[in-house]
């Protein structure tokens, strides 16, 4: 190298003023290519806020509720323990409620008073029987969750300026509300049913847990499925098979999997899952294979890429010294490609978390109250739930649909997150 | 080496999975069918598993075409129970029902209205069904006898009393039932106001239904999709145009949008349940007579969706936005329920 001599400056067009204006056009055109991609990242940024700050404002008040604290007298006449299941416990938070009001007395009016406080409060009141007993007999301040108008008027979501008859609170009810928050009988508290139960027709009852629970089962079928597989394919057709037609035909159509409509994997399901090997409707099981043929594309067409970034270098070096094909890929290869494995595997599951259209056909679109427990329980997922809630016509369901869409969101950053660990995990290794 | 290993788990964990499915039996009620009927049924499932011995229902919203599909598929387990449907069964589906050794029993439930609406700051219309068909219509008369596209860009081109400001309607998209019962009910009730269209239903059936619910497609009726809160979004951001959606979302956003009188009547809870505001619809729930006894719980379920404190005038479904049936006819409707005659067609 030390034998190149430097070109002479003097001589050549360097200080030449046409040779200037060349090097400013181009220093110009650089710094303009910058500027349009600072702009188009400030774009995609701008929206991004957008989008999640909208979300945020909207959804942020689900995860607060209105608790109303009532004064309940724990009758032991109407309190049979044998039966619990069986006493009006609605009923006695309504009387608690009507004993406040007392100049309430058509009955007209006591229906509209009680619904202030959820149906939810038969449950509640319930529950703690059940762990004190004791409380038979007694008269005790209890919070009980608040109906779904009274919180929303508390949120402020209603436009009180409207004429009565136009907005679903009456003018009474929001002189009611008025005075129990004066009282101080309304505090705000987190909304534990948000985040501990499944779905409800009440919308101060409907929680997220079923539906995240739904996702989880859902995706580690999935998982299971379409890892293993997706590896094992990509890795033999990459590594293993020699080029012949018959290769060629399988890689074209595994690409072209990759393209299909989601919905037709979910016909797919009904056919093979469903109708012929007898599976469960709605269960997570069939929701996580049909999603997994969904995933594995992506899976194979990933991991395919990493493997062939891995250099030949390495490969002949292990064969070099004596290792065979087996080891070769089992302990250079795949380790090196497993941080772009993951990824693949991250961005296929990822897809999956937010597909709807395939599990409509496997009854997976559906109301379930109970939280699933296991692999073959109704369940339904993330997004369908927010689709359902988003379909809603009761108002406080806008909220929710909000608050689902950021747990959503949360589980994907969260995903995206053990992504990330388990790339620097097994990229330090070599 | 390890890779291979935590493969091998994951492969027999998959198959042990699988495997496992298959087994055990169904205990709880499944439903599928219309969204229209979604929300009933389901309110319904959850009073009914909070207060009985039984799980929880499962209620699917498929739309009621393809909740037919499901429910006619065959008897067994694997098959839903009960079909919620916004619309009476066809007789093609009928026929595949029966072939496939189903018999149902029909239980009407209630009724929905279907709103025009458009937001508070807009202007108040009142339409009849002969106008709703004039703005909507792909082919009206010309009045030569024949028929040309739909030239009316404004309400005010129908009928000067009409707001002076351009048609605009958000609406249903084809394979919704609300859309069906929206064409059979306002379009086609319109046509016949008009005496060339009345004429020709006589004489031409087909075509009159062609012309009569060919909905335009020149950009002045939207396709919103099935969610009628995206309608009420988009009628809040342009406060000229009208949506067409179920009454419930008109009950719940009184204080958004206001509903449009059709034929004089405001849609209210009152006028449709009198039946004076014309643009309302039964509904219906259809139960696979051949699961009752097999899969727990069905009769209680049922009894519970045709009790008083669910589908009377002050039960649980009418805050839920479904209109109640006449005393005579729930008295009716509920002693089917409790004795399950075949339907016949």
């Amino acid at each position: 190298m030390t034998d190149m001599t430097m070109p002479k400056t003097e001589g050549l067009a360097v200080s030449s003023q046409a040779y200037r204006k060349r090097i400013k056009k181009r220093y110009a055109a650089e710094r303009r290519f910058r500027a349009y991609g600072i702009a188009a990242i400030a774009v995609a940024v701008a929206f991004l806020i957008g989008l999640l700050g909208t979300i945020t404002a909207k959804g942020a008040p689900a995860f607060l509720q209105t608790n109303i604290t009532l004064n309940i007298f724990f009758d032991p006449e109407k309190i049979d323990t044998e039966n619990l299941n069986g006493v009006n416990f609605q009923a006695m938070a309504r009387n608690a409620l009507y004993d406040m009001f007392p100049e309430v007395t058509e009955r007209r009016e006591k229906r509209q008073l009680g619904q202030l406080i959820s149906v939810a409060a038969d449950q509640q009141l319930r529950e703690m029987v059940r762990a004190d007993p004791s409380l038979i007999g007694q008269r005790k301040d209890v919070q009980l969750l608040a109906g779904d108008d009274l919180d929303l008027v508390v949120k402020g979501t209603y436009d009180l300026s409207q004429p009565e008859a136009e907005r679903p609170v009456s003018d009474v009810q929001v002189a009611w509300i008025d005075k129990l928050q004066a009282q101080g009988h309304l505090a705000r508290g987190i909304a534990w049913p948000f985040l501990t139960t499944g779905d409800s027709r009440e919308p101060e009852m409907a929680g997220i847990w079923g539906a995240v629970m739904g996702s989880l089962l859902t995706l580690s079928v999935t998982l299971a499925v379409s890892f293993p597989i997706g590896v094992l394919a990509a890795v033999y057709l990459q590594e293993f098979a020699t080029k012949n037609r018959w290769n060629d035909l399988i890689e074209v159509n595994i690409n072209n999997l990759a393209a299909v409509p989601s919905i037709v994997f979910g016909l797919l399901g009904l056919a093979v899952f469903l109708n012929f090997f007898g599976m469960p409707r709605s269960a997570p099981l069939v929701g996580g294979l049909v999603l997994a043929l969904m995933t594995l594309p992506t899976i194979i067409i990933a991991t395919r890429a990493a493997l062939a970034a891995v250099p030949p270098s390495i490969r002949e070096a292990a064969l070099g010294v004596g290792a065979s094909e087996l080891q070769v890929v089992t302990h250079h290869v795949v380790p090196l490609a497993m941080p772009g494995i993951l990824t693949g595997t991250i961005i296929g599951l990822a897809q999956a978390l937010g597909e709807t259209a395939p599990l409509l056909m496997i009854g997976m679109v559906a109301f379930i109250v109970d939280v699933p427990a296991n692999f073959t329980d109704p369940a339904t997922v993330l997004p369908v739930q927010i689709y359902l809630w988003a379909d809603s016509p009761e108002r406080a369901f806008e909220a929710r649909t909000s608050a689902a869409i950021m747990v959503l969101i949360g589980f994907l950053i969260l995903m995206n997150a053990i992504a990330v660990v388990l790339r620097r995990r097994f990229e330090r290794r070599w | 080496m390890k890779f291979i290993n935590l493969t091998m788990v994951a492969a027999m964990t998959a198959a042990t999975l699988a495997t496992a499915g298959a087994a055990n039996a169904r205990d709880q009620i499944q439903m599928v069918g219309s969204s229209t009927v979604f929300p009933f049924s389901t309110a319904v499932a959850e009073k009914f598993g909070s207060s009985s011995k039984f799980p929880t229902p499962v209620v699917e919203s498929t739309g009621t075409g393809g909740g037919f599909k499901l429910f006619c598929a065959g008897v067994g387990e694997d098959t839903p129970d009960i079909q919620d449907a916004s619309r009476a069964v066809k007789s093609s589906e009928f026929e595949t029902c029966a072939s496939n050794g189903i018999t149902m029993t029909e239980i009407k439930i209630g009724f929905d209205g279907i709103v025009m609406a458009n937001a508070k700051a807009g202007p108040a219309f009142s339409l009849r069904a002969k106008e709703i068909y004039l703005a909507l219509a792909a082919q009206v008369p010309n009045g030569n006898g024949g028929f040309m596209a739909n030239p009316n860009k404004k309400w005010s081109d129908i009928d000067p009393s009409l707001p002076d400001v351009a048609i605009s309607v958000y609406g249903p998209p084809p394979t919704s039932g609300t859309r069906d019962a929206f064409v059979e009910l306002a379009m086609e009730e319109g046509a016949k106001a008009i005496d060339q269209l009345a004429d020709l239903k006589k004489d031409d059936k087909k075509k009159f239904a062609a012309i009569a619910g060919g909905i335009r497609e020149d950009g002045v009726y939207i396709e919103a999709g099935e969610n009628d809160n995206l309608i009420v979004q988009k009628l809040e951001a342009s406060p000229d145009s009208v949506g067409i959606f179920g009454y419930s979302y008109l009950e719940q956003n009184g204080d958004k949008i206001k509903g449009a009188a059709v034929d004089g009547h405001k849609p209210t809870f009152e006028t449709i349940a009198d039946g004076s505001y014309e643009l309302s619809r039964p509904l219906f729930i259809y139960v696979k007579r051949e699961h009752v006894g097999v899969i727990p719980g069905i009769k209680e379920y049922l009894a519970e969706y045709t009790s008083d404190k669910a589908w009377g005038p002050e039960g649980y479904l009418s805050e839920k936005g479904l209109i109640p049936l006449p005393d005579d006819m729930r008295a009716e409707m509920a002693k089917t329920a409790a004795d399950l005659p075949e339907l016949k067609m």
